[in-house]
């Protein structure tokens, strides 16, 4: 029975119970007496200044704008890379709106109806302005969206390495010019605040629906000037994040000032339009990129240009820059090669902010190299696989320092590569190629990317944002009946790890999973964390876990040791069990022993107790790199210009799986996601920056009849920087697809001389690029 | 969003029905596939609405050996599963059961879906290929329109103020009538962003393309050649290249399928 619940272990999920029966509480489950609902007042313009706002007659207290919000200081996000400039966003807008559902007012009333009752009867008045929609227009554009500042560029970032080779003539030079569109994060239950003020306890309860419980809190403190123990952030179920749910929100900080001043509850449940027109985007990018190889399809180098439009603001805590700012490190992919040069510009337009997305830059980054490193194949008459062997980092080079200083700490890239396509029979494919006619094409594509997750201090402090993740912690604590409850500063969404970090502490104890509790998200009940993000908590929180239950298993064997009447180090802990020389004793029974029957006990065993805190930081922080490669078979109806995924191969390495299953399932989350970014997602804006969508009618999401189910093959490189041998897997799904399904759609359409450069891959600009070549 | 402040009656009777879908800031009612999401939004504030997927009157369905008449009120769920008579070849129950998603189609009923006309409706460019006609139920008493007729672009229809559709009468297909239907939709269930339906029958041939800016283009008999069908979407002015050919490409193929 045990043996099924450890590390390794396909264990059915514990959460799972509450949410198959609809028994979760989400934020919008969230009742509390007297409570009332928030609508906010939006701009309905991309740029202008406020001339005035007026309230409706009667309605000074249940209408609140920048100038009753007194003391709330804006949210501002710096960093500390050189040059950064960071913006102020006011919680609600003070003189500016700069972009389209920027909050300008809050409304308060006893429903939501009558709260967007109250939105319509607010007037605003506006100068309108110029706006800013397009991030090249942006570097050059003479309106600002930041009065005082020179241009509309957050930061500017440059890297080179041997940058000469770049002036030397290559075999192979291959530039292309990409870019992906401003997506919508579209977790399943949207945003939402419920805050209200403990009068008791003095203090301030926010349930949202967060990541980031103990970032939120500390943002909110800032922003309210409060004291962090004044305020209390819990995040209850939560529907899914992404990245989407990784910022301090201005609705929080007016939610939560408002349950500080009017004497009651109140809630903000985002809705699908906010979520769509106003709230946070993800995944902008512009590339111009050069590759440089040998005749044989070897990489020399990469010469790139990216642009990332971050929107309008520098979004708490992750700031405008970590975008550009991954892009530039990591573009290089998991190549080797001698020559590098980057420039990124993080754009201000008059766009929501950016926020790291699943992936955060890689799943454009993917897709700018391997588009063009098929290019370079066709030009040096290789497989798309075949060039990619030629300069992925070989087995026996690792760990590697790539050319721009990322350690790969483990892993067989090539073996990877290898394996997907070996899935997929490619000579029959190339040989259908051949023989098909008509409008109906198939193509083949691949992909292959590392991830690098769970980096820590330094990598974060170089960055000098307003989070930096240190060491991670976990209390262990066991319960006087033997049960164990862990209790972490991470947030559970959708990752499982109500079940795999009980998983880690079943492996170091033996406690049965259905006696383990995983208590997380509440900044009153579990340590400080920077929270769920960058594909972490399964290294850092499991780490944490395992280094706690380590420490914990320790005191229980000293205790075991003498209720076995042996000495301390005689003993083994583990299987749920003390075991001795002569016998062994249950751990429940120590527990029992510690807490009921302390006169059992000489008074020098354990006086810590059976609870830990413990903190973990791998001893090396620079992150795991789990890998993945994607390989898959499309047809292109070339007189509609749709595309079918066929087939769908991934062969991913995520080191020890602490449950394959939950692997697994962040796998396919992630390529449905990246399947999105592929073929559907696109939030586009008109020249006034106007969003173009505003419901899912317009906004296509992949749904069970765009997701095929993929062919999932593991490999299981430990790597020799975490506890026990785990990498972060979580976003990997996400990196790959855009890449393979471009690759695959180029290599049916290469007949007809079209390819396409441009995401989401729709009908039209298949048909137009078709169309245009005829032409 | 939720809805403004409206006010809500059931009528029990198709007259009470008429009396009030005829005062001022009225809309009628009926599965609210469309109308729902878009009091939602707000993009639709009427004072009253008059709820009518209740009454008799509009829910029957009657055949006699030239037609087949659906009470307005049937929803495309009854359609698809064939709860309704055939007019032939099973046309309106395969067409039904591509509309949107079974609970959409569980709700939303085929007057409904006239009465919005949305250009991208399945029935919109279907019933006008099938020369279907409307019969409609007014202060001032009953008339028939035929199907091009009652559609006037997009959004656009021929009611009148207090007018409520009733019924639907859809000729039967002649035993030797072959028809096609084809739409390109991003997912399953979708809006259509092409869409053609075709109906052949000796010394009559009809097509229809749909999912345009405003009003379905009829193009009949010659017409349906793919010089006639360009000219036709050309002369309306707004498609680009792409779309233009997505339209001729679903024609062809709803061609094909008529023809196969």
């Amino acid at each position: 029975m045990r043996v099924t619940e450890g590390i390794g272990q396909s264990a059915p999920r514990l959460e799972d119970d509450r949410h198959l029966r609809g028994k979760g509480e989400f934020i919008a489950d969230i009742r509390l007496a007297g409570m009332r609902d928030l609508a906010f007042v939006r701009s309905p313009v991309a740029h202008a200044r406020i001339r005035a706002i007026r309230k409706p007659a009667g309605c000074e207290t249940t209408v609140f704008t920048s100038h009753d919000l007194v003391g709330v200081q804006p949210i501002v996000a710096v960093s500390g890379l050189p040059g950064f400039k960071p913006s102020v966003q006011p919680v609600l807008a003070t003189e500016k709106v700069r972009h389209v559902g920027e909050a300008i007012a809050v409304c308060v009333a006893s429903s939501r109806a009558e709260a967007e009752d109250l939105v319509a009867a607010v007037e605003v008045e506006f100068d309108e302005l110029p706006a800013v929609v397009d991030m090249r227009k942006a570097l050059t554009s003479e309106t600002r969206l930041h009065d005082h500042w020179d241009n509309n560029v957050f930061l500017e970032t440059f890297v080179q390495v041997a940058a000469e080779r770049f002036d030397e003539p290559a075999p192979i030079v291959v530039r292309r010019r990409l870019r992906t569109a401003r997506q919508c994060m579209s977790p399943l239950e949207g945003r939402g605040v419920v805050a209200t003020w403990d009068r008791r306890l003095e203090q301030l309860l926010v349930y949202t629906s967060t990541q980031l419980p103990h970032i939120v809190r500390t943002g909110l403190a800032g922003c309210l000037r409060f004291d962090q123990a004044r305020i209390r952030v819990v995040a209850p179920d939560v529907g899914g994040g992404f990245g989407y749910k990784g910022i301090l929100l201005p609705e929080e900080v007016c939610a939560a000032w408002l349950a500080c001043h009017l004497g009651h509850p109140v809630r903000w449940i985002e809705d699908r339009r906010e979520q769509l027109t106003a709230n946070g985007n993800c995944r902008e990018h512009d590339y111009d990129i050069a590759l440089y190889a040998e005749a044989d399809g070897t990489l020399i180098g990469i010469d790139a240009e990216a642009v990332v439009d971050a929107g309008a603001y520098s979004a708490y805590p992750f700031s405008a820059c970590l975008e550009a700012a991954q892009v530039a490190s990591i573009l290089p992919g998991p190549y080797a090669m001698s020559a590098y040069r980057c420039r990124t510009f993080s754009a201000a337009t008059n766009k929501p902010p950016i926020l790291p997305y699943r992936g955060v830059a890689r799943s454009g980054v993917c897709f700018a190299l391997e588009v063009t490193l098929d290019a370079v194949a066709r030009q040096a008459g290789l497989e798309p696989h075949e060039v990619r062997l030629r300069s992925l980092v070989p087995a026996e080079a690792m760990p590697f320092e790539n050319v721009t200083g990322k350690y790969f700490d483990s892993g067989d890239y090539q073996e990877c590569l290898r394996r997907a396509i070996a899935e997929i029979d490619l000579p029959a494919l190339r040989k259908r190629q051949v023989e098909m006619t008509g409008s109906l094409r198939v193509g083949f594509g691949c992909s292959i990317f590392c991830e690098q997750a769970a980096h820590g201090t330094s990598v974060y402090a170089g960055w000098g944002i307003p989070m930096v993740p240190g060491f991670e912690q976990a209390i262990a604590r066991m319960t006087p009946d033997g049960g164990l409850e862990l209790r972490v500063g991470i947030q559970s969404h959708g990752q499982g790890l109500e079940t795999t970090l009980a998983q880690v502490a079943h492996e170091v104890l033996g406690i049965p999973l259905a006696s383990i509790r995983v208590v997380h998200g509440d900044t009153a009940l579990t340590p400080y964390s920077t929270g769920t993000w960058g594909s972490r908590c399964m290294v850092m929180a499991g780490g944490a876990v395992g280094t706690a239950c380590r420490e914990l298993a320790e005191r229980i064997g000293r205790i075991g040791a003498h209720l076995l009447q042996t000495p301390a180090h005689a003993v083994r802990v583990g299987g749920g069990i003390v075991t001795g020389p002569k016998g062994s004793v249950n751990i429940a029974e120590v527990a029992r022993t510690w807490y009921l029957r302390p006169q059992d006990l000489p008074i020098d065993v354990a006086g810590g107790g059976l609870e830990v805190t413990a903190g973990y930081r791998p001893p090396r922080d620079s992150g795991t790199f789990s890998y993945a490669a994607h390989a898959v078979v499309v047809s292109v109806d070339t007189e509609l210009g749709e595309v079918r995924i066929i087939d769908y191969v991934i062969c991913e390495d995520g080191g020890v799986l602490i449950n394959p299953t939950i692997v697994d399932g962040q796998v396919i989350g992630g390529t449905a996601q990246g399947i999105g970014t592929a073929l559907y997602e696109q939030m586009a804006y008109d020249n006034a920056g106007q969003p173009l969508g505003s419901t899912l009618a317009d906004y296509i999401l992949p749904g069970a009849t765009e997701v095929p189910e993929p062919r999932i093959l593991h490999m299981l490189t430990p790597s020799p920087l975490s506890l026990f041998g785990q990498k972060g897997i979580g976003e990997g799904g996400a990196i790959g697809p855009p890449a393979a399904i471009a690759n695959a759609v180029n290599d049916a359409l290469a007949p007809l001389g079209v390819e396409i450069t441009e995401l989401p891959i729709t009908p039209e600009r298949i048909l137009s690029a078709i169309l245009a070549r005829a032409a | 969003m939720k809805a403004a402040p409206f006010e809500h009656i059931c009528p029990t009777s198709l007259a009470e029905a008429v009396a009030l879908a005829g005062e001022a800031g009225a809309r009628v009612f009926a599965g609210g596939q469309s109308l729902g999401p878009m009091l939602n939004l707000r993009l639709a504030q009427p004072r009253l609405l008059v709820q009518v997927n209740r009454l008799p009157e509009l829910a029957g369905v009657a055949a006699d050996a030239d037609a087949v008449t659906i009470g307005a009120c049937v929803t495309h769920s009854a359609i698809a599963d064939g709860a309704i008579p055939d007019i032939g070849h099973g046309l309106l129950s395969r067409v039904a059961e591509t509309i949107a998603y079974r609970p959409v189609r569980n709700r939303g009923t085929i007057g409904g879906s006239l009465c919005h006309a949305d250009p991208a409706a399945d029935w919109v460019t279907v019933l006008m290929a099938l020369d279907a006609s409307v019969r409609l139920q007014g202060p001032d008493g009953a008339r028939s329109l035929r199907m091009k007729d009652f559609i006037q672009g997009a959004f656009r229809t021929a009611l009148r103020p207090g007018e409520i559709l009733r019924a639907i009468r859809v000729p039967r297909l002649p035993a030797s009538a072959r028809w096609g239907y084809e739409k390109a939709c991003r997912k399953p269930g979708d809006f259509a962003h092409a869409m053609a339906a075709v109906f052949l029958s000796p010394g009559r041939c009809r097509a229809v393309i749909g999912a345009l800016g405003g009003k379905p283009v009829i193009l009949e008999d010659d017409a349906m050649s793919p010089i006639g069908a360009t000219r036709a979407l050309e002369d309306i002015g707004e498609l680009d290249q792409a779309r233009l050919r997505m339209q001729l490409v679903v024609l062809d193929r709803a061609l094909a399928k008529a023809r196969a």
